[in-house]
């Protein structure tokens, strides 16, 4: 049933049904599918988001697989296998959401070892020690959940489906770490003292994950119109201080921050001053290491092409030998 | 009809740029887990596959970590034929109203048994 | 009821068995049984060891997921036959992979082997799955209820590994000139390696119906070889066999090179708990 042929209603018509139906549906809270009309600048700013987060997943495997193979435990391992694992699965299905807006998995992949594409900042910083694995866990998964709970209700269903996905399995994400650095605050003086010099090291990037302060956030207000954001950066950021303040007492760690303050006026926890300057270099490429991270995407994805190839090769063999066959 | 993925675009494709290797791209695949027996099939992503016999062990790896599933069904993303996006109010308007062939449209026999 | 029995009603094939569920074994198993625990434990360590390179470096994202499954597995596999090995001397499964010297390890030289290209890993996972599937479908019957255990357990999902890798063989066997090409030298790299698997020792006459007698395999293996590489056009390298000597821990160069990796951080903190 084509009726775009014998469709009385001229392009533009349809189009402004389209943008009439698309308020209605944000103005109620509803979902966006992949089949409705939506304006280019969402459609824009999704995939930008979308891919972003793919990215971010997928260079993020880097930093936490470079210990797997020197995990000082095997049960601590598997469990850092699994949760690397994860994170590819997690990329897949967040370049899947974004395929459904029309941008090839490849082109995207493209995008990002050719420089053009952002992921997320924090990844550019080192993993030094085993305690880093536990501060990444703790630090930067609880605030990557801490920014994706609210995105499960995304207006975009397909990337709101893959953040649901995606939160219930990080869950353990975040206690394996708090776990790592449990384990590690309880264990000898040295021990400890790696684990408060990864929460040290850790703390401030992670709360710049959140983005920029609200002031500076340019985009955040479309995205807050159009549902796909429903709380702003730094509402989310303070949000995550009052988390990280009552469960480092349980670590018997310190924040290093001596600015953190409940603040009764605004109802929201403050923190001290972060290095903006240092957030934005990083972004812009002179963290120390971003070169590194694009190095062995590019690699990974090089290397593999002729395996790709191969195997494409062989499924067409295969049609052309079927319908021999036949 | 439009072809293509359940989760898929049909149409307002964004223009995409630069080099394409046709050869190296996999295609897509929709992936469909029973998560009990007894229960129906649900969509539950996509993802790619150079061919059938491997979307179907990618599935495995990817949607069945922990213990999702009994089942698979993966199809191509292209073989997915949905109503027309464009014509949905004519073509779900129908029951729309008919509100008869809803058990709660029968309010007198409230409270009688087996009912 | 003896206390073989005891555990054999504990641990059922059926239920997925871990490593934590065998340290609280009250059996232990005798000095044989458990060199013969390490031999296995140690091949699926260091195999994992290799395998955990390629998560974030694989051909394409779901093979990440793939190969990591894969790993996950032999890990899983490790944990639970050095966990057993440790209880005859009171240690646990990481003393045992993190505590014990290069000559003390019983992996065989196979899978100390470099992951090399994609083709080299398929290969070598292609050799190691058709293996470990033809040793552990047998060690069900294995009269040692706890080997017989994990086996069965490892059996399933080993099925996996060598269907993984035979689909593998298949599409780089026929794919292009240039898979074909590194496919061939892939196998050719690996299987001087593939004899020290059948190579019965001493320990073998000890276990009697405990354990699986190497050389008995042999057969079973080269039809299944055989079968696979006819399909996808590919020829058994006619190599000579390396004499091996893992399982007397005399061990191929790069194993001290894995180890120094994989022994660095609990090393470098003795007795810490992590």
């Amino acid at each position: 049933m084509t009726t775009t042929a014998i469709d009385p209603r001229s392009r533009e018509d349809h189009d402004a049904a389209g943008e009439r139906r698309f308020d209605e549906l944000i103005a109620q809270d509803s979902r966006i599918e992949p089949r409705d009309w939506m304006p280019a600048d969402y459609r824009k700013s999704l995939t930008r988001q979308i891919s972003q987060h793919a990215h971010s997943e997928i260079i993020g495997m880097q930093p936490e697989a470079n210990w797997i193979t020197r995990a000082p435990s095997l049960k601590r391992k598997a469990v850092l296998m699994a949760k690397v694992q994860d994170e590819a699965g997690h990329g897949l299905y967040l370049y899947s959401a974004a395929e459904t807006l029309g941008t090839p998995r490849d082109q995207m992949t493209e995008d990002l070892i050719a420089g053009k594409a952002r992921y997320s900042s924090i990844f550019n910083y080192p993993v030094l020690t085993w305690a880093d694995i536990g501060a990444i866990g703790w630090l930067v998964d609880g605030a990557a959940i801490c920014n994706q709970v609210p995105l499960c209700r995304a207006s975009y269903g397909p990337y709101g489906r893959a953040m649901v996905r995606i939160c219930k399995e990080e869950s353990f994400h975040q206690r394996q770490g708090f776990e790592i650095l449990l384990e590690l605050a309880n264990g000898t003086e040295a021990q400890k003292q790696m684990a408060q010099d990864a929460v040290n090291r850790w703390y401030a990037p992670s709360l710049m994950m959140f983005g920029p302060p609200d002031e500076d956030s340019p985009n955040s207000q479309k995205s807050m119109e159009w549902n796909i954001k429903r709380f702003s950066n730094d509402e989310l950021r303070s949000r995550f201080v009052g988390m990280m303040v009552e469960q480092i007492k349980v670590l018997g760690l310190d924040l290093p921050d001596k600015d953190v303050r409940f603040d009764e006026e605004t109802g929201r926890w403050q923190h001290g001053p972060l290095d903006w300057n240092e957030f934005k270099e990083v972004l812009a490429g002179r963290g120390p290491c971003n070169a590194q991270r694009m190095e062995r995407r590019r690699e990974a994805h090089e290397d593999g092409a002729w395996v790709r190839e191969a195997a494409a090769a062989y499924a067409e063999k295969q049609v052309l030998k079927t319908a021999q066959a036949a | 009809m439009t072809g293509g993925s359940t989760t898929g675009d049909d149409g307002a494709k964004a223009p995409s740029s630069g080099p394409r290797e046709p050869r190296a791209a996999w295609p897509l695949w929709e992936v469909f887990v029973r998560s009990s027996r007894g229960l129906s099939h649900v969509h539950a992503g996509s993802l790619h596959a150079p061919d059938a016999e491997m979307a179907v062990r990618n599935a495995r790896d990817l949607y069945t970590r922990r213990n999702e599933g009994v089942s698979l069904w993966v199809v191509p993303a292209t073989a997915i034929i949905t109503s027309d996006p464009d014509a949905k109010d004519q073509f779900f308007e129908s029951p729309q109203g008919k509100d008869y062939r809803h058990a709660t449209y029968y309010t007198k026999s409230e409270g009688v048994k087996h009912l | 009821m003896s206390e073989a029995n005891a555990s054999a009603t504990r641990i059922t094939p059926g239920n997925a068995l871990r490593p934590e569920d065998i340290a609280l074994l009250e059996t232990k198993p005798g000095d044989a049984v458990a060199q013969y625990a390490l031999w296995l434990g140690d091949d699926a360590l260091i195999l994992a060891q290799r395998l955990g390179w390629w998560i974030s470096r694989a051909p394409e994202l779901e093979e990440d997921v793939a190969l990591a499954n894969i790993a996950l597995d032999q890990i899983g596999h490790a944990r639970s036959f050095l966990t057993y090995a440790g209880r005859a001397w009171d240690r646990t499964e990481d003393d045992l992979a993190y505590f014990r010297r290069e000559p003390e390890f019983r992996s065989v030289h196979l899978v100390e082997q470099p992951n090399g290209d994609f083709a080299r890993t398929i290969a070598r996972q292609f050799v190691v799955a058709l293996y470990q599937w033809e040793l552990y479908s047998r060690l069900v019957d294995s009269s040692d209820p706890t080997l017989a255990a994990i086996a069965a357990k490892a059996v399933k999902e080993v099925d996996y590994h060598r269907d993984h890798s035979i689909q593998w063989i298949l599409r780089l066997g026929q794919g292009t000139e240039e898979s074909r090409h590194r496919m061939i030298a892939g196998l050719k790299l690996t299987w001087p390696y593939v004899e020290e698997l059948f190579t019965d020792h001493p320990l073998v006459d000890e276990l009697g119906d405990v354990g699986v007698r190497p050389s008995t395999l042999r057969a079973p293996f080269d039809a299944a070889v055989q079968v696979v590489l006819a399909e996808a056009d590919l020829e058994v390298p006619q190599v000579p066999g390396s004499v091996g000597g893992g399982r007397l821990g005399r061990h191929s160069e790069h194993l001290g090179y894995i180890l120094a990796e994989l022994q660095v951080l609990a090393r470098e903190y003795p007795g810490a708990s992590w």
